[in-house]
């Protein structure tokens, strides 16, 4: 049963992202991004990483694809789709993107993973926490200042002047 | 004392060399005042000689000094430059120095107001620093050097008036007519080199005596007559004569000095230092030249109009007299002869150049700048005008003429002794010598007494001119007064003997007999002489005495007409022959000049329109040619094609690889990626 | 099914499609749809090999955060770029952004 679930989320996963890319409708590409990440999510879910599942939901779909969706209102008119990509990049693109993703399958099945006892708690979240607030603390600050410079920048940026 | 004789006799050498460096170079400063510098050092120079003279009666037959220095040395061999003063040297000396003061304080008066004054007395240095150079040197070679030195002051002093064409022309003969001599006299000193190995004159004398010619005796009559020519062109032999008549185009002063007592007698003295290796053949072909040059230059003397030629001939003819004693063997007759002609010649000079002063000035005064001041027609009757000019004459031609109480007498009388001698010893064809010699003398005795007459007596054909003679200044009076006193023949004997007719004084008994060691026999010689003597005496008076009584009635009572005698032998064409100098110098040019000059007109041409044009400057035209070429190659392949197809090259590629660069961000990443794929695929082999 | 490799696979096949969609899409904000491919497959990776590796840890689901937090703020700054880079060509065609031309 959970392998017949496993293997829809990973189809929906794969199916929607060539739609992201294959599709010469720009909100058609947003919303297979947004079934994207939702499968995204799925699979996390399969790993037990449900803080990260949840946040993906929370971030990536609440955030980043809302953020997504309104620079292609922004910046499109709605009413006329958007032009697909040149033929020659299209060949020359599909061939190196075909290449990396057949070296990167040859190293998978090539490479001996260390494999242990899968992980399997319960929890993660607060796990997570006291991680982040003892041996990660300098990223997460630093993290943090990092988003303040995005903030800053990003209103900069679109500036009236 | 050696060593005293030695700084003396380095200072007799350089004190006039001396006051040719001051004169050159600081004359333009000294200007009037050049003679105080030349006749003070001439001076201390003729002291000098004075106590070398004082030396010869203690040294009679060792030399009074005798020192040399290495000059360098090649290999094998080594050439040294030397002093050697013996007796005749001294005497040499003596007659040298003085005869230089007097010309230099007689050029006092008649150089005045030249323009180059000062010049004039440093070539009057020059010219006596090279004679004593020729009369100290000890080795031919030194001799030479300055053989050449007195060559070519010689010619500077001919040509001091350079103005003048005849001038330039008469100065370049001089020099080149010695210089034909000069050649034989090298090769002959080449000749005694490379046999004995030195060019010492004691060391060639030794090396003859020990034997260095036998086998080769010809060889060494060839030497000596090739060194003999440097006689024949310095002294004015027959054929080498013809510069010496226009050597009178220089000042009088110059002429007395060079061309009647030193240069020319530097010659004889050169023969005479190297009589003991002349052998018997070579003596008698130079005195054969000997009686040439005196009979033939005594009968070209005999038509000349012009004052100083006269006395220019009678000195040729006076040097093959004394060059004919050598010849024969009368050595001391003809040193003797050399001495006392100095003399007396020097004051017929200088006493000619007075008359010629006085007309000068005469001719000044009437603004007459044609008439030749120097030809004896326009003279006559300066007797009265000029008395003491008059009296110097007349001893200086008593004494040439051969009178007794004179030395002239004396030294003639001596040397006909010997032709007499040499005729008793040889016979046959040598009956010349003496024909020669009393041929010359009855003809000397004629024309100089024809001189005197034209000059001094008779009524002056042109009586303006007359009327301005004076007497020369007192500068140029004195040396005449002196060396009209030593043409007395009591200065050379006494104090030996006293008689007039006696020339064994001191002079024969300072110089002593060589012993010729080619071959000659001088006791024989000697002996033969002295049975000769009375015979040549008596003869020598009756010819001396016939001559001068032709020219008084020739000249003086005018009961012959000169005019009408000479257009009679002039049916023989013998008036002309004498007159033009029997032709020598027209003969030289169509023999010798033009052919050489076409010679050298063919050099030229070869040289300069073959060689030059065509050969030089196809060279030229060549490397154009080239250096077009590897312009052309240069500029067109090299800088075009080469270096600006680089150029090309470039942008043509960075006009292709522009492409790349398109802007569009995407491209680039899709560049990084294949990159980026390629160098795992490559990381991947390895 | 569900072992290391498959969730490997899977990451790297939304890889490929996210470097596809980076290299042709000519849309600006499409180009950054393909980013965010690429990102999602990176935590993919890290989320499975904290599951697979016999860690006890979890530090790959710290580094999930982490990517996800710069997924958000770079999203932001860029699609600020796109906002300017429409008003100053007035397209977000990238082809039309040659300016840099050689």
């Amino acid at each position: 049963m959970s392998e017949n679930l496993f293997l829809m989320v990973a189809a929906l996963v794969i199916a929607s992202a060539f739609w992201v890319v294959f599709s010469p409708n720009l909100i058609h590409s947003a919303v297979a991004l947004l079934f994207t990440l939702f499968g995204t999510s799925g699979l996390y879910i399969f790993l037990y990483a449900d803080f990260i599942a949840a946040t993906q939901i929370v971030i990536y779909v609440g955030g980043i694809l809302v953020l997504i969706i309104f620079g292609v209102m922004l910046t499109n008119r709605i009413d006329s789709p958007s032009i697909a990509a040149s033929s020659a990049n299209q060949f020359i693109g599909g061939l190196g993107a075909f290449a990396i993703f057949v070296m990167q399958v040859a190293v998978i099945f090539n490479t001996t993973w260390m494999s242990g006892k899968p992980n399997t708690q319960q929890s993660s979240t607060e796990a997570i926490g006291k991680l982040l607030l003892n041996e990660y603390l300098l990223p997460f600050e630093i993290v943090s200042i990092l988003l303040l410079a995005a903030l800053m920048g990003a209103a900069l940026l679109s500036r009236k002047s | 004392m050696a060593n005293n004789f030695t700084f003396l006799a380095l200072f007799n050498l350089f004190l006039p060399l001396a006051s040719f460096l001051i004169l050159i170079f600081f004359g333009k400063h000294i200007k009037n005042f050049a003679h105080w510098v030349s006749l003070s050092l001439i001076g201390v120079m003729l002291l000098i000689s004075i106590i070398f003279f004082k030396n010869i009666f203690s040294h009679h037959d060792t030399e009074i000094l005798k020192i040399s220095t290495n000059w360098f040395t090649t290999g094998s061999f080594s050439v040294d430059l030397g002093i050697l003063i013996n007796n005749v040297a001294a005497i040499m000396l003596l007659v040298v120095a003085l005869i230089s003061f007097l010309v230099h304080i007689y050029s006092v008066g008649y150089m005045k107001g030249d323009p180059r004054y000062s010049r004039y007395f440093a070539y009057l240095g020059i010219f006596t620093f090279s004679m004593n150079g020729i009369v100290l040197a000890d080795s031919l070679i030194m001799m030479y050097i300055f053989w050449e030195l007195v060559g070519l002051s010689s010619y500077l002093l001919i040509g001091f008036w350079f103005e003048k064409d005849s001038a330039a022309n008469a100065c370049k003969k001089a020099f080149l007519t010695n210089r034909v001599g000069d050649i034989g006299m090298f090769i002959g000193m080449m000749i005694l080199f490379f046999t004995v190995g030195t060019f010492q004159i004691e060391g060639l004398i030794d090396g003859v005596k020990d034997g260095a010619f036998n086998n080769q005796i010809n060889l060494l009559t060839v030497a000596g007559i090739l060194v003999f020519m440097g006689a024949v062109g310095k002294s004015a032999q027959f054929p080498l004569h013809i510069w010496l008549p226009d050597a009178m185009e220089g000042p009088t002063p110059v002429s007395a000095l060079i061309h009647a007592a030193t240069m020319v007698a530097a010659g004889v003295y050169m023969v005479v230092r190297i009589f003991p290796i002349l052998t018997p053949a070579a003596l008698e072909f130079i005195a054969v030249v000997g009686g040439i040059t005196a009979l033939f230059a005594a009968i070209v003397a005999i038509t000349q109009n012009d004052i100083k030629r006269v006395l220019a001939y009678s000195t040729v003819s006076q040097l093959g007299y004394m060059i004919m004693a050598l010849g024969v063997g009368a050595y001391q007759a003809g040193f003797f002869h050399l001495t006392t002609h100095a003399m007396f010649k020097a004051c017929l000079f200088l006493c000619s150049g007075s008359v010629i002063h006085a007309m000068h000035h005469s001719l000044h005064e009437l603004k007459d700048h044609h008439t030749n001041p120097q030809d004896m027609n326009n003279m006559g009757g300066l007797k009265d005008k000029m008395p003491i000019t008059y009296w110097a004459m007349l001893i200086s031609t008593l004494a040439i003429s051969g009178v007794p109480f004179f030395s002239g007498f004396l030294s003639k009388d001596a040397i006909l002794a010997g032709t007499l001698a040499y005729y008793y010893m040889h016979h046959g064809w040598t009956i010349f010598l003496p024909i020669a010699g009393f041929g010359a003398a009855i003809i000397t005795a004629f024309y100089m007494f024809r001189l005197i007459f034209m000059t001094f007596f008779g009524e002056p054909d042109n009586k303006n001119i007359h009327a301005h003679i004076h007497e020369s200044p007192l500068s140029m009076i004195i040396p005449l007064i002196l060396l009209s006193l030593l043409s007395f023949a009591f200065i050379f004997t006494i104090p030996d003997t006293v008689n007039p007719i006696d020339s064994h004084g001191w002079l024969f008994h300072a110089v002593p007999v060589v012993s010729n060691v080619a071959g000659l026999d001088m006791g024989v010689i000697g002996d033969e002489i002295h049975h000769a003597h009375h015979t040549a005496m008596y003869i020598s008076l009756i010819v001396a005495t016939i001559g001068i009584i032709i020219s008084i009635l020739f000249y003086f009572l005018k009961w012959i007409s000169a005019s009408s005698v000479s257009s009679g032998l002039n049916k023989l064409k013998l008036y002309d022959i004498s007159f033009n100098k029997f032709y020598i110098d027209e003969i030289y040019d169509i023999f010798l000049y033009k052919p050489f000059m076409v010679i050298s007109r063919l050099c030229s041409k070869i040289d300069w329109d073959l060689y030059d044009q065509k050969f030089i400057d196809g060279w030229g035209w060549f490397t154009l040619k080239i250096s077009d070429k590897s312009g052309e190659a240069d500029y067109n392949w090299l800088d075009q094609r080469v270096v600006d197809g680089f150029g090309k090259l470039t942008q043509h590629f960075g006009n292709s690889l522009k492409l790349t660069q398109n802007g569009v961000l995407q491209n680039y990443l899709l560049g990084g990626l294949l990159g980026v794929i390629l160098l795992i695929i490559v990381f991947q082999q390895f | 099914m569900d072992s290391l490799t498959s969730y490997l696979v899977i990451a790297a096949i939304l890889f490929s499609m996210g470097i596809y969609g980076v290299i042709t899409r000519k849309n600006a904000v499409a180009i950054l749809m393909g980013i965010e491919l690429i990102l999602n497959s990176a935590n993919i990776n890290f989320i499975a090999f904290n599951r697979f590796g016999g860690l006890n840890k979890l530090d790959g689901h710290v580094f999930a955060i982490f990517v996800i937090v710069l997924a958000a703020a770079e999203a932001a700054v860029a699609l600020a770029i796109v906002i300017n880079l429409f008003k100053n060509i007035g397209s977000v065609d990238v082809s039309d952004a040659d300016i840099l031309k050689g």
